[in-house]
């Protein structure tokens, strides 16, 4: 070893035995015995020269690279050999001798002297103190019950025995608001491994449920067809859904349902059959055509023969009923909104409302006692003194020239557009609306024998869409957008207000009793008010469709009708008793069709024959249609 | 006014009810051990009725329990055992912390474990109650028997529970109580019919489970864990009441006792037992031998007219019962190796069938495949190379199906390779007015006792074919004269409206044409006029009702309009399905 120190510079390594990467980035490995830095060998070698080491140098297989100094190392035979032991996995002295024979210290043989003379520890012989305390340490934890004795482990075989051997209800008290979750459904025909062929999805089945959110698709799973059983695959979901079954069980929270398992049968009210409230209308029998725009309104003379009609044509039209011809055709140069005829059967006239004048026209169709009673009755001022003008807003005219040879006879100018006309049951009174939000000059009434007119009401209480007479005592009905108001004529107070419940009142009827009211709303609702009983509807009936545009009652039969703009007329059976106890009785009896609907309009007037269960209709395709 | 104030929220259903934090809190207990304990006593969320009320006014969402529920809770001894396992736990860990293994050791024998036969017994006081809660517990015993015995829970477990439903299926064999029989795309369904009670479970097809990640596998531990002890218990005492040793033994002076020889493969004794009994193919050995099975006999009570027709009734149901019971008595079965093993021969035994398997297969084969006594051999292959002539050589869905329909089916379209006919789901009665599939009208037919060959069969088809061409033809016709009163109608409205413009416009033609005789149909008036009469009656029902009426009869329109698609769906089938032939045979 010496010569080789001598003959080779010593090129040992200082750094220690640390990675050898750390110098990875520098030029030098280390440093050497003096301080110096250990260079790294200029030229790494490549697999080629390697390739070329290994082919021509003889000494390359026990050639080893030392990490530390960079350089290879031929291992000498003596370093060869001892590799070569170790690997073996003997000793690496070749002089060691593994097999020597062994020297027994402690043998079954009782020697005289002892091995050494050290004397006995004291300790030997005398009680340990720390094993002492450790032992009263746990006698204490076991006194203490923090210790317990070894558990015996049972299997598992023998723990269960009859449980309910002794079943007593003591327990069950407990359960009463126990509510048991309820079982997992039982499994269709979808879910066999081979379903007949119509529970497979269709292609768009397919589509729609694989776009679908799962909570809303009606089957968890793809129904799917296999041929035989070996070839039905894992379900992957069946955990999952034990899973969620198990958070259904502790997490759902329960609530007792009702079901309600009601015969749909039993919900339908029992109704008198509408057979056995006969007479009503049931049948179109007669079509009145000749307008050409819509008709507006339509009225029928106290006498029953003569059906007045006014349309947006501008004309009135006067038709004899049975026979559906147009007697008469008045044009009035407007559209008309409203006709109404002198309910008085001793007189024949009518009041025509358009634009912003009422007309009083005296038809002439009646006998010649009643024309004159009329005239007499219109000229009845003239002899008179001068009308008193008590309002200047107001002014009555008399009409002349072709006018007069058409049969108008009287002028009575509105300040604004008039929309609706009603005879007093007299027949000497007149009443007129002018809708409008702003002012308190909503309604006039005029006396047409003494050619006056007068505003009832100073104060402005909402829109007002129609207002009525009663047929019997001195009220006057008035109908705002959303109520109706009673007014005493001759205490001159309101007496009552009807709250309708719907959006938009659009007519209102009064029945010939005067304890009950009607009124239609453009909200579809027909609402039936027993003046008696609440200022509440009793009744509301949501039958129509469409906004209901008209309602009458009959003056002689319990019957009522209602003009939708769904293009139907619906006829109801009211009867109306006397006895204040008893509810009045509503049958729908009847459901008329026959107008078309144009720009949306179906029926826009409906009222009744004075004496027949008659019921005619006016409608927006500029007919008038007679339903017997 | 005197009086103190009323506050708000210190009466009525606020009171009656605890969300589910502050029960914890009353608890004292950490979440995963509320859920826990929650699960082991059965303690469940309640909706309250308003819940407004309950929340304080609050609308937010909570979940209530009610609080008599969280008072009870108070109480339940297994609190305490959870807070010493708390405490254990956190003294294995100090001790693991000071690396005293000796302490580790100690503690670990005295680990605190609870019982849950208790909880059993409060939750379940009768035995019926237990019956009708076990179909859950089935499922997952089931379930977690089929587990492999690494990873998502303890060996224990799946052990104990492949025991359970061994011994649970092996209840049903002997006491013959299984009903019906689902393959599914899920698993397979069994219903047993156990003490009047109908028990349902679902067995998954033995695959190895790919676990989900998002299952949380310590509530089903939980469950399980609560589910084995009731079902041990519901065991202990089924096998009693049949007097049936348990934990069940099988029977030693049976004839088919598997031979000894195979008992040198399996390394422990217990083990090898419970793969005999799990075989299910031996009988079980009774406390009293010589008990016969009795006869359920119906005691004859002199009684009127009216009961003894539902006497009778109940009598025919149970004779066909008896029949059912004994389907596959004197068929020998033998199982080819594709065939699910277990859920065959449960079947074929609790009908009273033999059968057995390779004896490579599993353990507890009784007879070999030579056995010339075998009348069914259950394949699922297209093919075999030899075929014995003795024997019906039938796919597994026969099985399942003559359980069904409790007859023995025909075995000619269950034969190798032969198209199935669909496998229906027992568990749908259908009520009037459902579709039912023509496969279950055949089956029921059967069950009448109406036997109709093959060939008579497709010659009824084909005249069947012709019957509804035909019948499709009149329909068509009746179809036209209905069309033909309304065209009549239309017609005549049409001539009014053109008399009547006619008569507008001043042309007024007098015409006199031949008048048609009106014949009217007065069923058909009859029919209309009540039909107005009902529409009629329907404008007068109140807001409330008439919800509740368009409500009911949406649903009774769906369900129509959902059977018309399947039958629709099902002739559109048929149809290309008999086009085809057609074509095929052309």
């Amino acid at each position: 070893m010496e010569d080789i120190a001598l003959s080779f510079p010593d090129i040992r390594n200082t750094v220690g035995n640390i990675p050898v990467e750390w110098y990875k980035d520098f030029p030098h490995i280390g440093y050497n015995l003096d301080g110096k830095k250990i260079y790294k060998p200029i030229r790494n070698k490549d697999e080629l020269d390697d390739f070329l080491d290994k082919m021509e140098n003889p000494e390359y297989w026990r050639t080893v690279h030392d990490k530390q100094t960079g350089s290879d190392i031929v291992l000498s035979d003596d370093q060869v050999e001892l590799v070569n032991r170790l690997q073996r996995g003997q000793f690496g002295d070749v002089n060691f001798n593994e097999y020597e024979p062994m020297v027994e210290f402690f043998s079954s043989d009782v020697m005289i002297h002892p091995i050494t003379n050290r004397p006995a520890d004291k300790r030997s012989f005398i009680p340990s103190l720390t094993e002492k305390e450790k032992v009263s340490k746990l006698v204490h934890a076991i006194k203490m019950g923090w210790l317990k004795p070894r558990r015996v482990e049972d299997d598992g075989r023998g723990r269960y025995y009859d449980l309910w051997a002794s079943e007593d209800s003591s327990i069950l008290a407990r359960h009463r608001m126990h509510l048991p979750a309820p079982k997992i459904p039982l499994p269709g025909h979808h879910e066999s491994y081979n379903p007949p062929p119509e529970y497979l999805f269709t292609d768009e089945e397919r589509a729609l449920w694989e776009q679908q959110d799962p909570g809303d698709r009606k089957l968890p799973f793809v129904p799917r067809k296999y041929s035989s059983l070996r070839q039905v695959p894992a379900f992957s979901h069946f955990i999952h859904e034990r899973f969620e079954r198990c958070l259904d069980l502790y997490l759902c929270p329960r609530q007792r349902k009702m079901r309600v398992n009601v015969n749909p049968e039993d919900l339908i009210p029992q109704l008198p059959k509408p057979k056995d409230l006969q007479p009503f209308p049931t049948t179109q029998s007669l079509v009145y055509r000749g307008h050409s725009g819509l008709v507006r309104s339509i009225s029928v003379s106290p006498s029953g023969q003569w059906l007045a009609s006014g349309s947006d044509d501008g004309s009135v039209r006067f038709w004899e009923v049975c026979s559906s011809r147009c007697m008469k055709m008045v044009q009035v140069g407007g559209a008309v909104k409203s006709v109404a005829w002198n309910p008085n059967p001793s007189v024949c006239l009518l009041a025509v409302a358009l634009d912003s004048v009422v007309l009083i026209l005296s038809p002439s169709l009646a006998d010649k006692q009643v024309i004159l009673s009329s005239e007499r009755l219109l000229s009845a001022q003239q002899e008179g003194e001068e009308p008193a003008e008590g309002n200047g807003s107001v002014v009555w005219s008399e009409a002349e020239g072709e006018e007069l040879n058409q049969g108008v006879r009287l002028k009575i100018q509105h300040p604004k557009a008039v929309h609706q006309v009603v005879w007093h049951a007299k027949g000497d009174y007149l009443a007129s609306v002018m809708p409008d939000n702003t002012s308190h000059l909503q309604v006039y009434i005029h006396q047409l024998s003494r050619r006056r007119s007068q505003n009832p009401f100073s104060r402005n209480k909402g829109l007002v869409q129609c207002v009525s007479f009663h047929p019997i005592r001195p009220y006057f009905f008035v109908a705002t957008q959303r109520s109706i108001r009673i007014y005493n004529l001759v205490k001159q107070e309101m007496t009552k207000k009807l709250q309708a419940n719907s959006k938009w009142i659009s007519s209102m009827a009064v029945h010939p009793g005067g304890d009950h009211v009607i009124c239609g709303s453009y909200d579809c609702k027909l609402s039936w008010f027993d003046l008696d009983l609440s200022t509440k509807p009793y009744k509301m009936l949501r039958h129509h469709k469409k906004a209901v545009r008209g309602v009458a009652y009959h003056r002689l039969y319990p019957l009522f009708a209602s003009a939708s703009d769904d293009g139907s007329v619906i006829v109801c059976h009211g009867t109306v008793y006397n006895d204040l106890l008893q509810n009045p009785l509503i049958v729908p009896v009847k459901v008329l069709r026959g107008h078309v609907m144009t720009h949306d309009l179906g029926v826009l007037d409906v009222t009744f024959h004075p004496t027949q269960p008659w019921v005619f209709s006016s409608g927006a395709d500029a007919t008038i249609r007679l339903f017997t | 006014m005197g009086g103190l104030q009323k506050k708000k929220f210190e009466r009525g259903s606020a009171t009656n009810y605890i969300t589910r934090n502050r029960a914890r809190k009353k608890l004292q207990l950490s979440l995963p051990d509320f859920r826990r304990l929650c699960i082991l006593k059965g303690i469940y969320p309640h909706e309250p009725k308003h819940k407004k009320k309950v929340n304080k006014g609050s609308t937010a969402p909570r979940t209530f329990y009610l609080l008599k529920d969280i008072r009870f809770l108070l109480h339940e001894p297994i609190v305490g055992k959870f807070r010493e396992y708390k405490i254990f736990v956190r003294k294995l860990k100090k001790a693991y912390g000071k690396t005293e293994w000796s302490a580790v050791e100690r503690l670990r024998e005295n680990k605190p474990t609870y019982k849950l036969d208790h909880i059993i017994k409060e939750r379940y006081p009768t035995f019926i109650d237990a019956l009708r809660d076990i179909d859950d517990a089935l499922c997952m015993c089931f379930l977690f028997s089929t587990f492999a015995r690494t990873g998502k829970c303890h060996v224990q477990t799946i052990q104990l529970c492949k025991r359970l439903t061994v011994e649970w299926m092996n209840y049903v064999i002997t006491s013959r109580s299984l009903r019906k029989v689902f393959l599914s795309i899920k698993g397979i369904y069994y219903q047993a019919e156990v003490m009047g009670q109908l028990i349902t479970w679902v067995v998954p097809y033995q695959f190895s489970h790919d676990h989900p990640v998002d299952v949380d596998y310590r509530v089903m531990a939980t469950f399980t864990e609560l589910y084995t002890t009731l079902l041990g218990f519901v065991n202990f005492r089924l096998y009693n009441s049949l007097n049936l040793v348990y934990p069940p033994k099988l029977d030693s002076n049976a004839e088919s006792e598997p031979k000894e020889e195979s008992e040198d493969d399996y390394a422990m004794n217990s083990e090898s037992y419970l793969e005999k009994l799990s075989a299910l193919s031996a009988s079980l050995a009774r406390v009293v031998s010589s008990a016969e099975e009795e006869e359920a006999q119906l005691d004859h009570f002199p009684t009127e007219g009216i009961r003894s027709a539902q006497m009778e009734a109940r009598e025919k149901e149970l004779k066909q019962q008896e029949a059912q019971k004994k389907l596959f008595e004197g068929l020998k079965f033998y199982l080819n190796r594709e065939v699910p093993r277990e859920s065959l021969a449960f079947i074929i035994r609790c009908f009273g069938g033999q059968v057995s398997w390779d004896k490579s297969v599993c353990i507890g084969s009784t007879y070999e495949m030579t056995d010339e006594t075998i009348t069914h051999h259950i394949i699922d292959r297209p093919s075999v190379d030899k075929q014995y002539i003795n024997r019906y050589y039938i796919q597994p869905q026969w099985v399942y199906d003559c359980v069904n329909a409790k007859v023995l089916l025909p075995v000619e379209d269950y034969f190798l390779g032969v198209t199935l006919p669909p496998h229906l789901s027992p568990f749908v009665e259908e009520k009037e007015g459902d579709y039912v599939p023509p496969e279950k009208l055949k089956i029921m037919a059967l069950q009448r006792g109406e036997k109709t060959g093959n060939e008579q069969e497709e010659e009824e088809e084909e005249e069947e074919e012709e019957e509804e061409e035909e019948e499709q033809e009149e329909e068509e016709e009746d179809d036209n004269g209905d069309e033909e009163d309304d065209e009549e109608e239309v017609a005549e409205e049409k001539n009014l409206k053109k008399m009547e413009e006619q008569r507008s416009q001043g042309k007024v033609i007098f015409k006199v044409t031949p008048g048609k005789l009106k014949v009217e149909n007065k069923a058909r008036l009859e029919q209309e006029e009540k039909a107005e009469e009902k529409r009629l009656a329907i404008m007068m029902m109140k807001k409330k009702e008439k919800y509740l009426y368009d409500k009911i009869m949406f649903g009774k329109k769906r369900k129509v309009r959902e059977a018309n698609k399947l039958a629709a769906k099902r002739k559109a089938h048929d149809d290309a399905e008999k086009a085809k032939k057609k074509k095929a045979r052309k």
